[in-house]
């Protein structure tokens, strides 16, 4: 039964050791905010951090997460950049239909903590793992851009 | 060589002719010149014969497994077929993924048989000076034995990272729907270890 460091908070999971974090999150916690996309790494919906850096819930098992710190975007509004992110994607109408977003909430908040003023090369770089069905790939740049306008 | 022979005298240039003085030899000296360059040219493009104890090491070196993270490129590969890695990923500086893609974000240091996601401990690409795409089988060898360009090992040093390193064993446990090197792991050490005894030749 592993135990979770998952946005602040120590969860103690009754699950097996190779169960998707996407899973533990989605059903065992409740923190549906974390999408199911593809199961495969493949489309980035599921997009969470584990010590700040963007990970992909749908394949990583739960119980090698050991001590490492889980951010969901439930919490990414805690932090400054997370709350930039959030106020630019509504400012903007970043999503359509909404469902890849929390994903690509949070890939584009780890690269802003990373690069808070990247070049659209960066941008590719980062997000090029999160793909948006409705095809809103200029309106994600833009926002990221707004948001390093303001740091 | 009966080939080679021939650029030299030409069908159509008897020996003999070159023997005589005549009213061609002005012609015959200017031919065999204008032969004898083309014998160095072609020399000089023929590959070097590479040493027939590397050659099954070179076929395990350029299979798909091994092939697809030693590029000469700034982005790993994918598939036999080795397309392009999928979702821009890059080398990076460390060779570790961009920083804000690291292959970590999806490679784990198992495989994810449910997701068909291939992992292993220290997923990365090896670095670009031990890119062995378009080599022949003697610079591939050179290449791998080079300690400028091998991370500084000697041949034991390397054999010893055939033999145990993870992420090495992984191209014979790469999960299911991906092919194997042409030889088993055991059959690689032997060709390896025969490789090493006759001293390590490219």
């Amino acid at each position: 039964m592993p135990t979770i460091r998952i946005n602040g908070a120590d969860h103690a999971v009754d699950a097996p050791q190779d169960k998707p974090l996407l899973w533990v999150l989605r059903d065992d916690l409740r923190l549906t905010g974390t999408k199911y996309g593809c199961g495969r790494a493949l489309c980035g919906a599921c997009t969470v951090h584990v010590d700040g850096q963007p990970a992909r819930a749908c394949v990583l098992p739960c119980g090698t997460l050991g001590e490492r710190e889980v951010t969901t975007v439930e919490a990414i509004g805690g932090s400054e950049i997370g709350r930039r992110v959030q106020q630019a994607w509504a400012e903007m109408n970043v999503p359509q239909c909404g469902y890849c977003q929390s994903g690509q909430v949070m890939a584009a908040a780890a690269l802003l903590e990373r690069i808070p003023h990247p070049t659209d090369r960066d941008i590719d770089q980062a997000m090029s793992g999160n793909l948006c069905r409705c095809g809103m790939y200029t309106r994600i740049r833009a926002a990221i851009h707004r948001v390093a306008e303001g740091l | 060589m009966r080939s080679i022979l021939s650029i030299i005298k030409g069908p159509f240039m008897p020996s003999s002719l070159f023997a005589k003085r005549s009213a061609y030899r002005g012609t015959a000296r200017t031919s065999l010149r204008a032969r004898l360059h083309v014998l160095v040219l072609l020399l000089l493009t023929l590959p070097a014969t590479a040493s027939p104890l590397f050659g099954p090491i070179a076929e395990v070196l350029r299979h798909p497994r091994c092939m697809n993270c030693h590029t000469v490129t700034d982005f790993p590969r994918q598939g036999d077929e080795r397309r392009r890695h999928a979702q821009l990923v890059m080398r990076g500086e460390d060779g570790h993924g961009a920083p804000t893609l690291p292959c970590a974000a999806c490679h784990q240091d198992t495989n994810i048989d449910h997701a068909g996601v291939p992992g292993a401990p220290h997923w990365h690409l090896a670095p670009l000076s031990m890119g062995w795409e378009g080599l022949t089988d003697t610079q591939l060898c050179q290449t791998l034995i080079d300690r400028s360009r091998n991370g500084d090992r000697s041949i034991d040093s390397l054999l010893e990272h055939m033999r145990s390193d993870p992420l090495v064993l992984w191209g014979w446990n790469p999960g299911a729907g991906r092919t194997l090197p042409p030889l088993t792991h055991p059959q690689f050490m032997d060709a390896l270890q025969a490789w090493r005894a006759a001293g390590a030749p490219c």
